[in-house]
């Protein structure tokens, strides 16, 4: 007992820097288009560059596929479908998709590196959660290829033909395994367009295509900017399409396909509540805020990016939030130790600071993570907003981005009203000990997916996906089939 | 105990603040005290888990990792605790614990030597008057199952022959069948026995199973007077895992706020290795911070430990492993 000292600093055993190296992608100066199992030059030989967020050094050229381009891979995804994928069986195509799986776990962490200098997440993150979960899709649907009979579609459903698949920047490996596993394993051919932001880890993916010696065709990859996704939704010969990405786009897209023969499912943004009762286990449910906003950035469409704290308890939880978010380490992303990385892109950090501005004028309470801040790269401090109304921009739009909204509420009524006074619906999570109220809350939230006592858990057996405008269809589980059977 | 004002503070917000002064609450009766530990909030499993998981994931370098052997090294208790031991073995232990490896003036010496109470007057008299001090395990440890009376003598009887410090153990049994004031009591009496040394309550943390048991034992313990709080005995199945000790960390940065008594954690049992140590200690600089990481509030009880820690602490600074014979096999 020590009268004198009236304080513990948190942290102060620095760590020194671990980082990971960045020779382990083994980046190549330049990348081409994936097209019927091999690297190929664009038509129009144009070309973007992908840099590093966190330091805005170009990392690797990239082709960029003109509508010639994405043609001449639709065309091989048919070809492909007709002459080989149609007629391989499931046993024969769940072999491809183990061997994938494999061949992701054997290259893991040069995949880390690469999806942690090209988006700017944290190498933790990448090698701990997107890397494992990726190859894990893989493994779960190959598991499924050749018991489709079994799937509750009726006996022996079909495929669909073609799929178009056009994956965002903030999980790009992951997105592209949530979306190519259950393609093939239902036994479509695809192509698949990464993000502008974030290619690299596509394209060392379909090296590990080429490892696994799946059939040209059956997967094409076309790199580029939004012409390109265009030209894809647009495209005759393409019979789905599966996009993950913002509201505004998915709008467009389903406007594009609505008039014709084409299949869609949308995977879109979200605005996600975080509901905490006065009898959350207190310390766990913090590390669960933080999870939920401040994971990869609070780049994630299902990020918990509004809380809702019980009144009777709110001071208490503030505080202890923010002392926990002025301990997250940010900066360099291929630090071991780093929690937040780089914002992805600076356009995005330019959202950020737009709406987060808004929060301030519109008279929230705004703290702000007093971490130091690299001087290159695109960078954004750990922040919360307390006081925040539901009619502020910053409760009401989303913000991808570590930026956490603070509400309270006083009765389980109140809190289900305010989660649901959102157009989006992807994911809420409700923290109490008392299985009860979580139930009778979970039974009433409008989303998709609904977290009890944790947030942002993601297991390929589990479906997921949204409500209004946080889009439709399901990916991962049985139901992820479905977005890819004629059923 | 839960609400403090909220403080939107930009400079000193990663302080943990504990108000200056200690005010213990007074605890009257057993319904107030199942009242208050009621109050407490509930532990996650799952989350406790995946938090310390995700602790255990930091990577110590460099200096950072020389600085943090260094400290393990000064936290330790070297600890014999076998029916098999003799004035003999606790004299090599002794020596061992001044100086771990004699041939490097700048390896700090452990915090203290841990032994039955039989054998305290021996490691008094080999010890003398350095810093090390003379922990001893009393209240019939590690089972504890003696009556009160035989309890305060072992205490007692180890105090005299000069332990510095008594590790005590709670009662399992009244705890898991609900007999909280018995163990609040036994530890206020072991406290008295022990005329002012230092008192480490060993909550056995493997025989109370759940987390929300471990919080609220840790509870009754810091609420009886406890200087600190210890995992295990390491004669059970389960010694100190990282999630339990991140649990009674937590309990202990709470009382702190509440209270200001600073109290200290102890974890013991099969830790080994120099791994496992640096992990608690990220543990404790991410969940206390800068007040614990001194030796007198975290030890590590342990005996295999020391060696691992010369071993990586010379690897850091060669940048070779040497054999294990180079180190003496106490």
């Amino acid at each position: 007992m020590s009268d004198e000292l009236t304080n513990s600093r948190l942290g102060e055993m620095a760590y020194d820097p671990a980082p990971e190296s960045a020779a382990i992608a083994r980046l190549k100066p330049s990348y081409g288009l994936f097209i019927d199992g091999e690297f190929t030059d664009p038509s129009s030989h144009a070309a973007f560059v992908t840099l590093n967020p966190a330091n805005e050094e170009p990392l690797a050229s990239v082709a960029q596929a003109s509508s010639a381009d994405v043609d001449q891979a639709v065309a091989a995804a048919r070809r492909a479908y007709d002459t080989v994928w149609s007629k391989t069986t499931g046993a024969e195509r769940s072999k491809y998709l183990f061997r994938i799986a494999r061949l992701i776990q054997e290259r893991s962490r040069e995949l880390a590196v690469v999806e942690t200098l090209d988006n700017g997440k944290p190498i933790r993150e990448s090698r701990d959660i997107d890397i494992p979960l990726a190859a894990a899709h893989f493994f779960y649907y190959a598991g499924w290829a050749d018991k489709l009979d079994y799937a509750g579609y009726g006996p022996d459903p079909k495929p669909l033909g073609v799929a178009g698949q056009i994956i965002p920047w903030n999980f790009p490996l992951l997105m592209a395994a949530w979306k190519l596993a259950p393609a093939l394993a239902a036994g479509n051919t695809c192509v698949l367009k990464p993000a502008e932001t974030t290619p690299l880890s596509a394209l060392v993916l379909a090296e590990i295509l080429q490892q696994a010696e799946l059939p040209p065709g059956v997967v094409n990859i076309v790199t580029g900017d939004g012409t390109t996704g265009a030209a894809l939704v647009d495209h005759p010969g393409v019979d789905k399409i599966a996009f993950t990405g913002s509201t505004e786009v998915g709008r467009r897209i389903q406007q594009r396909v609505a008039t014709s023969h084409k299949h869609l499912t949308l995977e879109l943004g979200g605005k996600g509540a975080n509901i905490v009762f006065e009898d959350a286990p207190i310390d766990e449910m913090i590390e669960g805020i933080i999870d939920g906003i401040f994971f990869n950035q609070g780049h994630v469409c299902c990020a918990g990016s509004r809380l809702l704290v019980q009144e009777s308890v709110a001071d208490d939880v503030l505080r202890r939030l923010i002392r926990r978010v002025d301990q997250l380490r940010v900066g360099d992303p291929l630090d071991k130790n780093t929690d937040v990385g780089a914002i992805n892109s600076a356009a995005q950090l330019a959202r950020i600071k737009e709406l987060t501005a808004y929060g301030e004028e519109e008279g929230a309470t705004r703290y702000t993570s007093t971490c130091a801040l690299p001087d290159k790269g695109y960078w954004f401090a750990p922040t919360v907003f307390a006081d925040v109304a539901q009619s502020h921009r910053i409760a009401r739009e989303e913000i991808f981005g570590p930026v956490l909204s603070v509400l309270t509420f006083r009765t389980p009524e109140e809190a289900v009203a305010k989660a649901n006074n959102t157009n989006y619906g992807l994911a809420c999570g409700v923290w109490s000990e008392k299985g009860s109220r979580t139930l009778w809350v979970a039974e009433r939230l409008r989303a998709g997916v609904i977290w009890a006592n944790t947030y942002n858990r993601f297991d390929p057996t589990s479906p997921f996906g949204g409500v209004r405008e946080s889009g439709f269809g399901r990916e991962g589980g049985r139901h992820g089939l479905e977005a890819y059977l004629n059923v | 105990m839960s609400t403090s004002p909220l403080r939107l503070v930009t400079s000193d917000a990663r302080e943990v603040q504990l108000p200056s002064g200690s005010t213990l609450p007074a605890v009257e009766s057993e319904s107030q005290l199942r009242g208050l530990l009621a109050g407490l909030s509930g532990v996650d499993a799952v989350g406790a888990e995946a938090r310390a998981a995700k602790l255990a994931t930091r990577s110590l370098k460099k200096t950072t990792k020389l600085a943090a052997l260094d400290l393990a090294i000064s936290m330790v208790d070297l600890t014999t605790l076998e029916g098999a031991d003799t004035p003999g073995r606790v004299t090599s232990l002794c020596t061992k614990a001044l100086h771990p490896d004699p041939s490097d003036a700048s390896v700090p010496s452990v915090a203290a030597v841990c032994v039955y109470p039989d054998l305290v007057a021996h490691a008094r008299h080999v010890l003398g008057t350095s810093s090390v001090k003379v922990a001893a395990v009393a209240t019939s440890f590690p089972s504890g199952r003696a009556s009160l009376n035989v309890k305060l003598l072992d205490v007692r009887e180890a105090v005299t022959a000069g332990a510095d410090e008594i590790d005590m153990v709670i009662d399992r049994g009244a705890f898991l069948s609900g007999r909280l004031g018995q163990v609040f009591d036994e530890v206020v009496a072991v406290k008295e026995a022990c005329d002012g040394a230092p008192l480490k309550v060993i909550l056995e943390t493997g025989e109370l199973v759940t987390y929300d048991n471990v919080r609220r034992a840790s509870w009754i313990a810091m609420l009886a007077g406890a200087d600190f709080i210890k995992t295990s005995t390491g004669k059970v199945s389960v010694s100190s895992t990282l999630p339990a000790a991140l649990v009674m960390l937590e309990a202990v940065r709470d009382f702190a706020e509440a209270t200001g008594a600073l109290v200290g954690v102890k974890v013991a049992g099969g830790i080994r290795s120099s791994k496992d140590a640096l992990r608690y200690l990220v543990v404790v600089n991410e969940t206390t911070g800068s007040a614990w990481l001194t030796p007198d509030r975290f030890r590590f009880g342990a005996s295999s430990l020391l060696n691992d820690l010369l071993m990586q602490r010379l690897k850091q600074r060669s940048g070779a492993y040497v054999r294990a014979d180079e180190f003496s096999g106490d």
